[in-house]
């Protein structure tokens, strides 16, 4: 295989990794470090890696240990920081994927196989994760035999019984079992969620070093990395080498580099006896220093007087548990004086460790312990599970050294390779009393690096205990946080970007709008039209010609977004006269009527039209951005506090296409699409043909100028529209809204009002009822802060100059200085008014009243008005008289799904293997309270009816408001738990539930056995349809 | 992210939910003073142990439920 390191070309053997073939070539410096520049080589052999980071394409920063050699491969290396190539071309494709199990095991060597085996063998759903691309383990670093035979042998013979996942790093353990892991896969990384009834950790340990002067030249390795680079990659990290051996693992190290051909010159083992070997063995002796040729490179190994000629110091300083996911978990680690480091203490959560990562080292230790954790975690004994025999010796205890001490003059002892950080950096924090290991980290950076001093963390407490004469368990380590190995944004982002990056809501209109030019805005999810600019106008020029049109002719406006909610039940009155302020329960029949909504702090929370529909029938709408929060607000209040009631609440936002036709020529437009609605008095409704369809039509403005709301079921909204506009209506978007409303001084939910406001506030004392006993806010009203006469009010601003545009923010002062007395909320050019005007709330101020508006630099000087500039007697809303007889819109009314116009791409991505289509029109209802026999149940008193089904008397119309997406063949389940957070496994999947798929709202239906129907808001469709082509695209 | 036990759809991701606050807090009324009036509205307990706490099931089956959840470790217990 062939690759490149800083341009320079070189050759490597399948099964390399990066770090592994920069050794074969003769590398010896692969970096400088962060802060000093040193010169560094390859540390280690695993994710622990601090210095041998390099950029490989669009990815910054990569541990050269962690990177599996490709064909082709390009990599640089770093100054200890990750440098981001802006002309990389990142073409992963990362996703996402969820998946539950009964048992959960992270890590595939001794003690995870072993458990895997034991828990899957009882018949638990078992997911097994391993970060190699094989398993085994640390058996995959050794020459040990299993039942006299190599270790991965044992390995390849166990079928287990399980779900493995190699290349995945478990990375964070959080709350109620759930795991994270990422997948390296071909195209890009998949980011893993992973619930588990039970967790076996089997992390394996880290070696780690020590500090010694000249700790960190190239050519300074952990010993059992050059025994992994000598076992598993057939590489020799150097040609002579001494060992420091102050764990036993130090000779299985020094036996295994002279198997492999290196010159072992000796052991060097602090502890007072070593143990028998084929080379020297310095008993009670310590590494002094190091030598290094110019260019830094280890030449030589001090012991003592002692000097070696060695390029390679294979450094046994003892092991670490691999504590990080337990301690996530909120597992609380101790200190084992046996093993001289932290091992699991008290579990926080359903979660066992077994094998090296609670310092079980010994390979037959970690297979029984292993059984052990996995029946453990299965609730259930398997038999038959024997430990393989094992030539293994017994480790004795490790030396408990951390130090060694530094002659004056010698190079640093380095205790966190990657930040830089040595001894006497750690000395000058304790000396300048820090106590707390959390302190001397964020002091000294140390631990703080890519690595997260996965090698340094122990040498670190180590040196702290011997300079302040305490025990490392009193030290203690600093907090293990996610995730355990650097991830990227990439990973993490999934495919959650570009257009996918937040879910969009569109209306049925929406393509037309985009075939007409608008520019859009986004409200909330919406993809709403702000204007509908003409031969190249600008927003200011569109706006003006818009409302000129509204004010003087007729305009229409998508209306769709606005939350309509479905009330039925013989108590919808008197529950709607508790959550508004006003009158409900006494409304006609066929009459619409204003309302604002408050929270129980009596501020105004939304507002809206109520509409009687019939005498136990209403249908209310809410502001675009509040459609869901007030549904959630009514359905608490219904369950929690007035379950007695008889009143249900189904929203109908998306079945309903809503078009607003606005000016005093409207009714000339009426009078083609909606005949029979033409005499329709203001504020009353009428269930009329609408192009002969069944629909609705709402007598309501909010500009002042005769208005029609025209509703027709989704898929007719598209002909409706086209319908009006072919008539020569003139489209408007929000901003001319806006102005409308403004000029005629309409508050707007969440920019006249922020949480902090009353309708008193709003000069709408006229909506809060005195006669009804009580609604939800009403005590409210009269606490003394609310009642109070000096509180902000809803008034009108004009700036002395009339082109000025006072900015929406800008603070109300009396001279341009403090105290501030209010600010201002909408601020517009008016073509009605020919000049600009503004809404502000502001306190102690009267109509004639002088004030500046301070905004930046800006100082405006305004006068305060009534907040109503434009017809304020009302004189407008009748329009004008319909001049001549209309004929009757006559063309069809063509009806269009909401994912119709994917048809072709759906059926471009499908295969074999997975397709993906569209169930048009399908007829549905909600239905509520009792059980219609028939249907999906989707609560404890709520059913979903479809097909072909004669509907029942109280059954709710929700056609238009979901699509059916259908996803069919072998892997619809593997693109849908790349979406889809439950368990979708047909022994757990219900058959349909209600759940996120994509971050939208869905009932997700199985027909078995592979079959799934999505239910989603039409709304969500196109976002949906995108979403699912793409994950096709990617599987 | 929180495991939470949907009492109609059982257990399910925490983000498929809404948190509703302190569970068991009753809307005065009758004549309140002022004073109980704004403890309704503003004051809740927030113990360092079990608390109990409301749940609305918004992605699911739309059921508003309590649970009990101990503040510090998360775990979470049927009350
Ligand atoms: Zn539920």
């Amino acid at each position: 295989m062939r690759f490149t390191f800083d341009g320079r070309p070189m050759t490597g053997e399948p099964g390399d990794t990066l770090a592994a073939a920069l050794l074969r070539n003769g590398v010896r410096v692969v970096g400088r470090s962060v802060d000093l520049g040193r010169p560094r080589g390859i540390f280690t052999a695993g994710p622990e890696e601090p210095n041998a980071l390099v950029r490989v394409g669009a990815d910054p920063m990569l541990a050269a240990t962690t990177v599996e050699l490709h064909d082709g491969l390009e990599a640089h290396s770093l100054r200890g920081k990750g440098r981001v190539d802006l002309d990389a071309v990142d073409e992963r494709r990362c996703d996402k994927g969820y998946l539950h199990c009964d048992v959960l095991v992270v890590g595939g060597g001794p003690a995870g196989l072993a458990a895997t085996l034991a828990a899957g063998r009882s018949g638990a759903r078992v997911i097994l994760v391993d970060d190699q691309p094989r398993l085994g383990g640390d058996l995959l670093n050794s020459r040990l035999l299993l039942d006299g035979a190599p270790a991965l042998d044992w390995v390849a013979g166990l079928d287990l019984p399980a779900r493995v996942l190699t290349r995945t790093t478990a990375v964070g353990y959080y709350d109620h079992n759930y795991v994270v892991a990422v997948e390296r896969r071909a195209r890009g990384e998949r980011l893993w969620h992973i619930r588990a009834r039970r967790v076996v950790l089997a992390t394996g340990a880290h070696e780690r070093s020590l500090a010694f002067p000249g700790n960190d030249r190239p050519g300074v390795m952990l010993a059992a990395s050059a025994r992994a680079y000598a076992n598993r990659y057939g590489v020799r990290a150097g040609r002579r080498a001494v060992v420091f051996a102050c764990a036993d693992s130090g000779y299985e190290a020094a036996r295994d580099l002279v198997a492999a051909g290196v010159d072992v010159l000796a052991v060097v083992d602090p502890r007072p006896s070593g143990l028998p070997a084929d080379v020297e063995v310095l008993a009670g002796q310590v590494v002094t220093g190091t030598t290094a040729d110019e260019e830094g490179v280890l030449t030589g190994v001090q012991v003592g007087v002692r000097h070696f000629d060695a390029d390679l110091l294979a450094v046994a300083g003892g092991w670490n548990p691999a504590v990080h996911l337990f301690s996530q978990s909120g597992g609380r680690t101790r200190f084992d004086e046996e093993l001289a480091a932290f091992v699991p203490g008290t579990s926080a959560q359903a979660e066992r460790s077994a094998g090296a990562c609670r310092g079980l080292y010994a390979t037959r230790e970690a297979i029984a312990d292993g059984y052990a954790a996995g029946a453990e975690a299965a609730g259930r004994t398997v038999p038959d599970l024997r430990v393989p025999e094992c030539d293994e010796r017994i480790s004795r205890r490790p030396a408990a050294l951390w130090l060694v001490e530094r002659a004056p003059g010698s190079e640093p002892a380095f205790a966190d390779l990657h930040r830089d950080v040595a001894v006497a950096d750690l000395a000058m924090a304790t000396a300048t009393g820090m106590r707390s290991v959390e302190h001397v980290k964020r002091y000294t950076t140390a631990g703080t690096g890519a690595d997260q001093g996965k090698t340094s963390g122990a040498v670190v407490v180590g040196v702290m205990s011997a300079l302040l004469g305490a025990a490392p368990g009193q030290v203690g380590t600093t907090t293990f946080r996610p995730p355990y190995t650097p991830v990227s944004f990439a990973t993490l982002a999934g495919r959650d970007r570009g257009a996918l990056s937040d879910p969009v809501r569109t209306t049925a209109l929406h393509d037309a709008h985009v075939a007409l030019g608008a520019v859009f805005e986004d409200v909330g999810q919406w993809k709403r039209p702000r204007y509908f600019p003409r031969d190249g106008e600008d927003m200011e020029a569109a706006v003006r010609r818009e409302c000129h049109a509204a004010r003087t002719a007729v305009a229409a406006m998508d209306a769709s977004t606005l939350g309509k909610i479905d009330i039925r039940g013989a108590d919808a009155g008197e529950f709607l006269d508790r959550v508004y302020t006003n009158m409900y329960s006494t409304l006609a029949v066929g009459a619409c009527r204003y309302g604002v909504m408050c929270g129980a702090d009596g501020m105004v929370f939304d507002d809206g039209t109520t509409t009687r529909l019939a005498d136990d029938h209403y249908l209310t709408t809410t502001t675009t951005g509040n459609a869901a929060p007030v549904l959630d607000w009514l359905e608490e209040w219904r369950q929690t506090e007035w379950p007695d009631l008889d009143v249900s609440l189904v929203s109908v936002t998306d079945h309903w296409a809503t078009v607003a036709v606005v000016g005093p020529r409207a009714r000339e437009v009426i009078a083609v699409v909606a005949p029979e609605a033409v005499e329709l008095a203001f504020m009353r409704y009428a269930s009329v043909p609408v192009l002969g369809v069944a629909g609705r039509v709402f007598r309501i403005s909010f500009s002042g100028e005769l208005a029609y709301e025209v509703n027709v079921p989704w898929r007719y909204g598209r002909a409706l529209w086209e319908a009006v506009l072919e008539l020569g209506v003139v489209p408007y978007g929000t901003e001319t809204m806006h102005v409308l409303r403004a000029e005629k001084g309409f508050a707007i939910v969440g920019q006249e009002t922020d949480g902090t406001v009353t309708p008193q506030d709003l000069g709408m004392g006229w909506i809060v009822s005195k006669r009804k006993p009580d609604f939800v806010g009403r005590r409210s009203h009269s606490r003394p802060d609310t009642a109070r006469p000096d509180r902000k009010r809803l008034v009108g601003l004009l700036a002395d100059d009339p082109e000025a545009l006072v900015e929406e923010g800008a603070q109300l002062t009396a001279a341009g200085v403090a105290p501030m007395l209010g600010h201002v909320t909408s601020s517009y050019h008016s073509a009605a008014l020919d000049r600009t005007f503004s809404l502000a709330l502001a306190r102690n101020v009267t109509p004639g009243d002088r004030l500046t508006a301070v905004s930046g630099d800006m100082r405006q000087p305004v006068t305060v008005v009534e907040p109503v500039f434009y017809d304020p007697d009302n004189t407008r809303r009748d329009g004008d008289p319909l001049p001549e007889a209309r004929v009757a819109y006559r063309g069809d009314c063509r009806a269009e799904s909401p994912a119709a116009a994917f048809a072709d791409r759906f059926e471009a991505v499908s295969t074999p293997r997975v397709r993906l289509r569209e169930v048009p029109f399908v007829s549905m209802w909600e239905v509520r309270g009792t059980d219609p026999g028939t249907g999906l149940r989707l609560g404890p008193d709520w059913w979903l009816v479809s097909g072909d089904v004669p509907p029942r008397p109280g059954w709710v119309d929700v056609s238009g408001q979901r699509t059916v997406l259908e996803l069919a063949g072998p892997a619809a389940y593997d693109v849908l738990i790349t979406g889809c957070p439950i368990d979708l496994d047909p022994s757990v999947f219900p058959g349909h539930a209600q759940t996120l798929l994509a971050r939208t709202s869905v009932i997700l239906e199985r027909l078995p056995p592979e079959t799934y129907r999505i239910y989603v808001r039409s709304s969500f469709a196109k976002y949906l349809a995108e979403w699912l082509i793409d994950a096709l695209e990617a599987s | 992210m929180l495991l939470i036990d949907c009492p109609h759809c059982g257990p399910r991701d925490e983000n498929e939910f809404h948190y509703g606050g302190q569970a068991g807090i009753a809307c005065p009324t009758g004549d309140v003073t002022d004073e109980q009036w704004a403890a309704y509205v503003f004051m809740r307990d927030n113990p360092k142990g079990w608390f109990h706490e409301r749940w609305f099931h918004v992605h699911g089956c739309r059921t508003w439920f309590t649970v009990e959840r101990h503040t510090v470790t998360h775990e979470i217990r049927k009350p």
